[in-house]
């Protein structure tokens, strides 16, 4: 294994010094029989050192299943089909997550990458102690005592805020509210130092209020610590929060990256426009009685993984669609400084 | 954690309560007038009626019962009528085979059933998953006396492995009288462990797709840790249950094996008891084991404090 970790390694140079993950093209399928569920069907999407990729789309876009790919966690029968996802390790070499083998895996999950999920109250052991639970992570991965790893574990639950930790490592997580539990699991997820910090949607189960304890907590140990993050949601609030780039998913499909700024300026894809015009706005949004508010849902819906249009996935609901959007599949293509958009017609946005 | 203990305690009291007034009032009803039974067909009516006052029979039922009680919680049972010993000693006696069947039942049946059943869950869907599943109907469905008659065939009879029956000699030593254990305890294992393993798999199953499990896979740990430390412990409380059900089951069931092989263990004396119309005897065992089954369902309980700390509060 020290062999291989010392060769130089061919992927390396693929990989600009700046970025920490790139997946390129990343086919994962579930295949039941002959027929194949299409989850994510050519992701493209890179995320820098140090900074906070939003991937964001609607339910069944594909992007939790694209962050378990990343993790190498699929539930059977998902599996990764095709495609490449590239990971700069800490000592600097590049590995394709997608063929490593598994034992090589696991020493990078949680060690390099590390996962913080949507349901706090049930992605913790009810029967282990939450020190129990922080401790047995940084035993997988570093050889301390049990009495080190205590203390690292206290000094975790210190970092992300949680008063009086040292009689908190004792409790179970039943004994917890839902936005403790989810500062456990930040600290749990980071308690081994991991350079990658994947959040699956990691606030949609939380009040508004803690949600935006959760976020400022989440910016400031990107500061202190200086993490990468890649960041699920569906909650474009939650992306001008927390995001410097943004990758928008359709379809199991990036249709549009692009730094924040630039993407809410001047989104390049009529999805990403839709999207954007489906947050009500009251000045906007007033109608013609001027006592209502008017909703902008974009028309029509997603279309079946299972059964895919041949051409531009949105081309069905799209308000730009040409003729060739219906045969052909557009490619991901610059529209603007560090802006790409999978769109033919992204001029005339 | 007190108050939950507490709760069970008085469970079990109310419980055995019941059972006590139960198996008074059965023995009671059954036909048959204890004294003539006892005296035989040749009895004047003038020995039944003595025979009935010096039992107390002759006494009204609340009288009776509330005897009943007195001498129960001295601990006595009574005295059997065709064994001349007090019932207790003719339990006690009899403990030896029946409580080494269960105990090495019960683990023969874990020892098959918790690692298929967990493998069997984690394997779903495939082939090994398909043939556990049923085998385990068809073990299910095997009479263990059957499945105990053709062990004795293969492995007594014609191997010569193991004794055919009894409990060896009243000179034998532990290890002897241990290996006539063997064939029974497979025979009643091997059926018993059809009901766990189903219990096992189907309670893996639902563990195994919960996050808690997801979280621990993306700690990086290897798979046999993320099943037999998160997945599995958070599966035992169902599968406890059963094993502990399984096993009062089976204390209750010795009747028919033990008769099978002729054991001499509690529920062969249930049976000749039965025979005889030995009532002392019959109360007295039907008390006992009905024990045996509040106690082990407590001592469940108390297991669970153990696993689970939702439990505790």
């Amino acid at each position: 294994m020290a062999a291989v970790l010392s060769a130089p390694s061919p992927l390396t140079a693929t990989l600009p010094e700046d970025v920490v993950l790139r997946a390129e093209d990343l086919h994962t399928h579930f295949i039941v029989g002959e027929r194949a569920a299409k989850s994510v069907d050519g992701v493209t999407l890179t995320v820098r050192r140090g900074e906070t990729l939003a991937v964001v789309g609607e339910s069944g876009s594909g992007k939790s299943v694209t962050s378990l790919s990343i993790m190498r966690l699929l539930a059977h029968p998902g599996r990764i089909v095709r495609g490449k996802i590239l990971y700069r390790m800490r000592d600097g070499t590049v590995v394709d997550l997608a063929t490593l083998p598994e034992k090589r895996m696991r020493a990078i999950r949680g060690k390099e990458i590390a996962m913080i999920f949507q349901e706090p109250m049930t992605s913790l052991n009810p029967l282990y102690t939450v020190g129990d639970q922080i401790m047995e992570m940084i035993r997988l991965h570093e050889p301390v005592s049990r009495h080190e790893a205590r203390q690292r574990a206290r000094q975790m639950l210190e970092l992300v805020e949680i008063p009086a930790a040292e009689k908190r490592l004792d409790q179970y997580p039943h004994e917890m509210s839902g936005g403790m539990r989810q500062r456990v699991m930040i600290a749990l997820a980071l308690s081994c130092n991991p350079a990658l910090l994947i959040a699956d949607e990691p606030t949609t189960a939380l009040d508004v209020t803690i949600q935006a304890q959760i976020l400022d907590l989440m910016r400031r140990l990107q500061r202190d610590i200086g993490m990468s993050i890649l960041f699920i949601t569906h909650n474009l609030g939650v992306v001008a929060e927390i995001a410097h780039e943004v990758a928008v998913m359709y379809a199991g499909r990036v249709v549009e990256q692009a730094p924040v700024e630039a993407l809410f300026a001047r989104p390049r894809h009529p999805y990403t426009k839709g999207l954007l015009a489906c947050i009500p706005n009251p000045e906007r949004d007033r109608a013609a009685d001027g006592a209502r508010l008017m909703l902008n849902p974009i028309p029509g819906n997603v279309p079946s993984v299972l059964n895919l249009p041949p051409g531009c996935t949105y081309a069905p609901r799209c308000p730009l669609v040409e003729p060739r959007c219906e045969g052909e599949a557009p490619g991901l293509v610059p529209a603007g400084p560090g802006h790409l958009s999978r769109c033919f017609r992204h001029e005339l946005l | 954690m007190t108050r939950y203990i507490l709760q069970r305690l008085l469970g079990m009291l109310a419980v055995m309560f019941t059972v006590v007034t139960i198996v008074f009032i059965i023995v009671r009803i059954a036909p048959g007038d204890p004294a003539a039974v006892m005296l035989g067909p040749d009895a004047t009516p003038a020995d039944i009626a003595a025979l009935r006052t010096r039992l107390g029979l002759d006494q009204p039922l609340v009288v009776q019962y509330l005897f009943f009680l007195g001498q129960l919680i001295k601990g006595d049972l009574g005295q059997s009528i065709f064994l001349d010993m007090p019932v207790t000693r003719a339990l006690a006696e009899r403990a030896e085979p029946t409580f080494f069947l269960t105990l090495f039942s019960i683990l023969i049946a874990s020892a098959i059933a918790l690692p298929v059943g967990i493998l069997s869950a984690y394997k779903r869907g495939t082939l090994f998953d398909q043939t556990v599943t049923t085998f385990a109907m068809f073990a299910a469905s095997i009479p263990s006396f059957w499945l105990g008659l053709v062990l004795i065939q293969v492995f007594a009879v014609r191997l010569g492995w193991f004794p055919v029956a009894g409990y060896g000699g009243p000179d034998a030593s532990f290890l002897t009288r241990l290996s006539h254990l063997v064939l029974p305890a497979v025979a009643l294992g091997v059926v018993s462990s059809a009901l766990i393993t189903r219990f096992t798999r189907a309670s893996m199953l639902d563990v195994l797709n919960d996050d808690y499990v997801r979280t621990a896979r993306s700690k990086g740990m290897g798979e046999f840790r993320v099943v037999m430390k998160h997945a599995f412990k958070n599966a035992l409380i169902p599968v406890l249950t059963v094993i502990g059900l399984t096993a009062a089951l089976l204390v209750s069931g010795a009747v028919v094996t033990e008769t099978v092989f002729s054991l001499p263990g509690v529920g062969n004396l249930v049976v000749s008891a039965v025979l005889r119309r030995d009532y002392p005897v019959i109360q007295g065992a039907l008390l006992v084991i009905a024990a045996i089954y509040v106690l082990i369902n407590f001592g469940i309980d108390m297991l669970y404090i153990l696993i689970d700390p939702r439990v505790r509060y």
